[in-house]
């Protein structure tokens, strides 16, 4: 797969990343911003993936790299919906602007 | 252009795009199911780069873990047929703007950098079986130490899960009183 540079996957993953980041500043209702933040993880997945095969073949440190945050990726989600889910139960919404007892 | 390069650039364009439809969209399932898409594509992206075994992980742990999981808390929590409250349009057009900005000066920066264009000619193994090894081999560049360390946050993640989303106690004790009362 020489054909293609690393340049353009780099350039996908940061693509991908911006559009993660104006989904978290658009967007007011907690699940789509954790949806989000997903989109920007898998970006730097991309990233050390595209670096270990172009850049460092001989070694594995950028797939183990992938394969943690994969793994804290699914931790954080699972404990992101439970706090969500928590937050629908106390107050029957989940938009970021109707829980403000923690501000100032 | 053969056809690795008319793979990529399909796949890049299922990625993006699916990618800022998840983002745009106002009915949050139909946003759900675009992310779904574009997760499909970066393991398809995987599969482009020939790393098998990240792409198998990718699909089954989002695809099959995250997105599942996703999808009921939204049918837990949202009324999915109803269309979400649109953002200001100031707001649109300042989000917009930063993420195209930021977009160009990275990519400013991925263009100028001479490191990126000499390629190494180094065979690249990436079977489950080398990644196995070195995931549980205790020697110097080793992965066992995180491994152990990820398995107790998995552990701590599904208790701490298990107690956030649990009712609490005395409003289930109210709730059996009820339903023996009715009884």
């Amino acid at each position: 797969m020489q054909e293609i540079p690393l340049t353009q996957i780099l350039f996908v993953s940061t693509a991908l990343f911006f559009i993660g980041m104006y989904g978290l500043f658009t967007r007011r209702n907690l699940i789509t911003m954790l949806m989000s933040i997903e989109l920007m993880l898998n970006s730097v997945n991309i990233n050390f993936v595209a670096f270990n095969k172009y850049l460092f073949p001989d070694k594995l440190d950028g797939l183990f790299f992938t394969l943690f945050i994969i793994t804290i990726a699914a931790a954080e989600a699972a404990v992101a919906i439970a706090i969500i889910i928590n937050l629908y139960r106390s107050h029957n919404s989940i938009d970021v602007d109707d829980a403000t007892e923690m501000k100032y | 252009m053969n056809i690795a390069e008319i793979l990529f650039y399909a796949i890049s364009a299922l990625i993006l795009g699916g990618g800022i439809l998840a983002v745009t969209s106002v009915k949050i399932f139909r946003a759900a199911i675009w992310l779904l898409f574009s997760l499909v594509g970066i393991a398809a992206l995987y599969f482009w780069m020939q790393v098998e075994f990240i792409a198998a992980i990718q699909i089954v742990v989002y695809v099959g873990g995250i997105v599942v999981l996703i999808i009921f808390s939204i049918f837990l929590t949202q009324n999915s047929g109803k269309e979400m409250a649109k953002p200001a349009t100031g707001k649109i057009i300042f989000s917009a703007l930063a993420a195209l900005f930021g977009t160009a000066f990275v990519h400013n920066l991925i263009v100028h950098y001479e490191g990126f264009k000499y390629i190494s000619a180094k065979p690249f193994n990436s079977n489950v079986e080398a990644i196995g090894t070195q995931m549980l081999s205790t020697t110097s560049y080793g992965f066992i130490l995180p491994f152990e360390a990820v398995s107790m946050l998995l552990l701590a993640a599904m208790v701490g899960c298990i107690v956030i989303a649990m009712r609490p106690k005395n409003e289930m004790e109210i709730n059996t009183i009820k339903e023996t009362e009715n009884i």
